[in-house]
């Protein structure tokens, strides 16, 4: 998870290499730490997300790789170059902002063509490519308005054109897609996913929206509390999350309380007396210890439900009717679970207080230790 | 570590300490030149000439004549505050409920006069009160009084001319207050059983206090070092600190004990500040409205 | 029907009170225009006809047209000065790392609470032994540290209004700090600044207590003049040049309005201590 650091062979655009690094950064303000030493590096032409709650040092993180803030401790690399103190607009960065902030004075146009003005570029092709890009959003014809006389979806649009125009090695994202409302928002989510496609450009994507992230990302880095929680792509996260805290950020999982019957390296089977007493085999997600504390984590589609046979027991408590799907909340000796079943399952409509036997693939229950 | 390339810039658009201290010289200098260094030499001439002595501090209250000045100056003051709250707040209440043309040209009632310099309101004054102006021949006219009376150089001309040059100052931030209280207050209120005087009394009363206070404290502080109107509208037997400390400058020249006057002023206007800093909205002097 | 009753006894009584209170505060002012043009030695409401015999003994007085032309002359670079002194200290105020923030935060509204008649005396006094007094210079130092707050508070008032994400575009878009400030800050803030150049342009025209100190026989302002008058002779040349002050104040009011607005800065906000 943690890229080489510093290699000679990481020149922008060549191979595999590694395009933006981060390297043991640290940001304090007052006594808090809001980036606590996080390493990670970034491909050519990936599209990373940072994934956190609010508070997590995701944006920050973003400010110091965009030159808007400095670290205390660390070093930003780009293209193999170190540029930890160099000001942002010597970056070469392209950067969309939460709110489209598009300059209200200039028109659409105006605000495209205004990086390439900052670059000396003549008249003729500042405008020319001005227009290429607003064609490449799919806005031709509105270049002479004014921000304000465009809608949300439209301004963002032109918010991306305009920090793609100059053909920037990286694109920042900072939530751009937070102020849209839903379907608009998931329409840009492609949109902007093929536009990145389309140029190559290396995207980092700051999102607190995991679906966001899931859809989007071809890796994801999830934050919490100024450190790297893990950094895998959606798939890997999902399915085999390293720290119980990303198993519950990333999707819906149920946490059971167990305890360990013996020892286990991460990664093998592990026996484990779940709280209320029955037994079951689940995969270790750390290194566990006999007698240790564990929760095991268990997404609610990966539940089995039989009705009959030996096994961990629970009844019906609840059905939820959600259109596609049907949430269970299910009561067993342990905590309430959640279990997720399709539409015209053999299982119908369970009313309340019918029991089942629950089952699993051992690799679907993961023991974290508490 | 590196050190940062830029010795101005933080971040982008955050300017360094050095920077920030250059941007800010020039006010600096500004203020040094006329206002910190003047106040200093002032406060100076009281206490150290002709060396270091409380002598014109005692003056200023051991002598009847300026104890009576003093007095005056607070009584005026305080009268001028109270009727500007009286005047003032039930202009702030309609205007905070009205809305669109109307509020526009409540605003420009307000506004007008406070942009109008005091003189020419002063002087406005002065011409409405003279023997044979305009409140004169009204008050003959409707057969109230037989003869024009002496309406300026009175006390009474005094404290309704500075009401009125003050009043703005009261409206202003009460309207704003006023203006911030949620309509759903009152209803929750009346559903609540009170009644118009009992919603007032209760809810809206309450929750202006703020605007009250920051208004009063402005008026009563701009009334206690007023200077123009009452120099021109007041006589002899009106004078108020400020008249008197022109005096002692530029007929006496006698700088320790004006000094000494203006520094019994700042402390008076430094308590209030200390004690009502929380409710004194400066900002509210320029961005509303 | 009992409570409608009640809103409108009650409220009818408030509100003729407050128009009431409206047109107080209107009128004496609103009636010196009429009078100004009256032909009567003791201004008469209403006046008993029209001629323009004040207007022209205004504009052919020698000593009125220099005491104008002075104050004009202070009052322009008071607001040139007091703006550009003031922006760059809100600049620094709110981006920068200011040390000793609050002493400076202090000092902005200092000229706002210290009572213009300490301002005043203190300044004639310093400015006498300077040779300041009746100079050019010395009213615009003056008049410039009396408008700061205004200023300094209406152009704080438009950055934080601005959206600073703007300018962290500009330079993302490539654009130096500098190219950032010229061509994105400054255009979203200009509405305040000039709000507070006219602010401070009305607070120097009118500036009476401090001009009444530091002028000198030979050079005073507007307002000094006009406090003699009042003081010496009430005549109604003072009318007429009530009437064109007040006409060039509600000017730069209507300017300040249409520079603000769509962005609401401040039409008319707030007057200074000059009520001393």
């Amino acid at each position: 998870m943690r890229a080489a650091a510093g290699g000679a062979e990481l020149r922008t655009g060549t191979g595999n290499g590694e395009h933006v690094g981060v390297h043991e950064l640290v940001k304090r303000y007052g006594d808090v730490a809001a980036v606590d030493g996080v390493t990670f590096g970034v491909r050519t032409g990936e599209f990373l997300a940072l994934l956190g709650p609010s508070g997590s040092g995701k944006t920050t993180v973003l400010m110091n790789i965009a030159g808007f803030d400095f670290p205390d401790f660390g070093r930003i690399e780009i293209g193999g170059q170190d540029v930890t103190w160099t000001p942002s607009h010597k970056r070469n960065l392209g950067m969309v902002f939460q709110r489209y902030t598009l300059f209200p004075h200039m028109t659409v146009l105006d605000n495209i063509a205004f990086p390439l003005r900052m670059r000396k570029i003549g008249r003729a092709e500042r405008e020319e490519r001005a227009r290429v890009a607003l064609r490449t959003v799919r806005l031709e014809g509105y270049g002479e308005r004014k921000p304000a006389q465009l809608s949300g979806g439209q301004q963002q649009r032109v918010a991306m054109a305009r920090a793609v125009v100059y053909n920037p090695e990286v694109l920042l994202m900072d939530e751009p897609l937070s102020a849209l409302d839903k379907n608009l928002r998931e329409e840009m989510q492609i949109e902007i996913k093929h536009l990145q496609r389309e140029l190559g450009v290396t995207v980092i994507f700051v999102t607190h929206d995991q679906t966001e992230a899931l859809t989007m990302a071809d890796r994801i880095a999830v934050l919490d509390l100024g450190k790297l929680q893990q950094l895998d792509t959606p798939k890997a996260l999902y399915e085999q999350p390293t720290s119980a805290f990303v198993a519950g950020f990333i999707g819906e999982t149920n946490f059971w309380p167990a305890v360990a019957s013996g020892d286990a390296v991460a990664g093998s089977e592990l026996g484990v007396t779940l709280e209320g007493g029955e037994r079951a085999t689940v995969t270790a997600a750390d290194a566990i210890r006999g007698g240790q504390k564990v929760k095991v984590a268990i997404r609610p589609e990966n539940i089995r439900l039989s009705k009959d046979g030996a096994g961990v027991q629970a009844s019906v408590e609840e059905a939820i009717y959600a259109g596609s799907i049907t949430t269970l909340l299910l009561r067993s000796k342990g905590p309430t679970l959640r279990v997720r079943v399709g539409p015209d399952g053999a299982l119908g409509e369970p009313a309340p207080g019918t029991p089942f036997t629950l089952g699993w693939q051992t690799r679907h229950a993961r023991a974290y230790a508490a | 570590m590196k050190a940062r390339p830029s010795r101005f810039m933080l971040g982008g658009r955050t300017y360094s300490p050095a920077a920030s201290l250059l941007l800010a010289t020039p006010f600096l200098l500004v203020l040094m030149l006329a206002f910190l260094l003047p106040l200093g030499m002032l406060l100076r001439e009281s206490l150290f000439v002709p060396s270091f002595t409380v002598e014109h501090y005692r003056r200023v209250f051991d002598e009847p004549v300026y104890l009576r000045v003093m007095y005056r100056t607070i009584r005026i003051s305080a009268l001028v505050t109270l009727i500007s709250l009286l005047l003032g707040y039930p202009l702030a209440a309609m205007m905070a409920r009205t809305r669109g043309l109307m509020l526009n040209l409540l605003l420009v009632a307000v506004l007008l006069p406070l942009w109008t310099s005091v003189l020419v309101r002063t002087y406005a004054w002065l011409v409405l009160l003279q023997r044979n102006g305009v409140v004169n021949d009204l008050l003959t006219g409707l057969g109230i009084v037989d003869a024009p009376m002496q309406l300026l150089r009175t006390e009474g001309a005094v404290v309704l001319a500075m009401s009125h040059v003050l009043l703005p100052f009261v409206v202003l931030p009460l309207y704003a207050t006023l203006r911030a209280i949620p309509d759903d207050y009152a209803r929750a209120a009346r559903m609540l059983g009170a009644n118009g005087f009992a919603v007032f009394r209760h809810v809206t009363l309450p929750l202006s206090m703020p605007g009250i206070t920051s208004g009063c404290v402005m008026v009563f502080l701009l009334a206690l070092g007023f200077f123009v109107t009452p120099a021109l509208i007041g006589g002899p037997q009106q004078m108020m600190l400020a008249t008197l400390v022109q005096q002692q400058v530029t007929e006496l020249l006698n700088w320790p004990f004006a000094g000494a006057i203006i520094g019994v002023l700042l402390l008076a206007v430094l308590g209030l500040m200390i004690v009502f800093h929380r409710v004194i909205r400066l900002d509210r002097f320029v961005g509303q409205a | 029907m009992r409570r409608r009753s009640e809103l409108t006894a009650g409220r009818l009584a408030a509100n003729a009170f407050a128009y009431g209170v409206a047109i107080f505060l209107l009128v004496p002012t609103a009636l010196i225009v009429p009078m100004s043009f009256g032909p009567d030695r003791y201004l008469k409401f209403p006046p008993s006809g029209f001629t323009l015999e004040w207007y022209s003994a205004y504009f052919s007085d020698r000593d009125w047209l220099d005491a104008t032309f002075f104050s004009l002359r202070i009052a322009v670079l008071t607001s040139i000065v007091a703006t550009v002194v003031g922006a760059l200290v809100s600049l620094a105020l709110v981006r920068g790392r200011l040390p000793g923030k609050p002493v400076f935060e202090l000092l902005v509204v200092g000229p706002v609470i210290v009572p213009n008649i300490a301002i005043a005396i203190a300044t004639y006094l310093v400015f006498d032994g300077l040779k300041l007094t009746g100079t050019t210079l010395g009213f615009v130092a003056a008049h410039t540290a009396l408008a700061m707050p205004f200023v300094v508070f209406t152009i704080l008032a438009s950055l934080h209004r601005y959206d600073a994400d703007l300018e962290r575009a500009a330079l993302s878009c490539g654009a130096s700090p500098l190219q950032a400030f010229t061509w994105v800050t400054l255009p979203q803030i200009l509405p305040g600044i000039v709000s507070a150049a006219l602010f401070a342009f009305i607070i120097s025209f009118d500036e009476p207590v401090i001009s009444f100190f530091i002028s000198d026989l030979d050079h005073r302002s507007l307002p000094r003049k006009m406090f003699e008058d009042i003081d010496y002779n009430v005549s109604p040349t003072l009318a007429a040049v009530a009437t064109v002050l007040t006409g060039l104040t509600v000017l730069a009011l209507v300017a300040g309005h249409f520079a603000g607005r769509g962005r609401q800065a401040s039409p008319g906000a707030r007057r200074p201590t000059s009520g001393n």
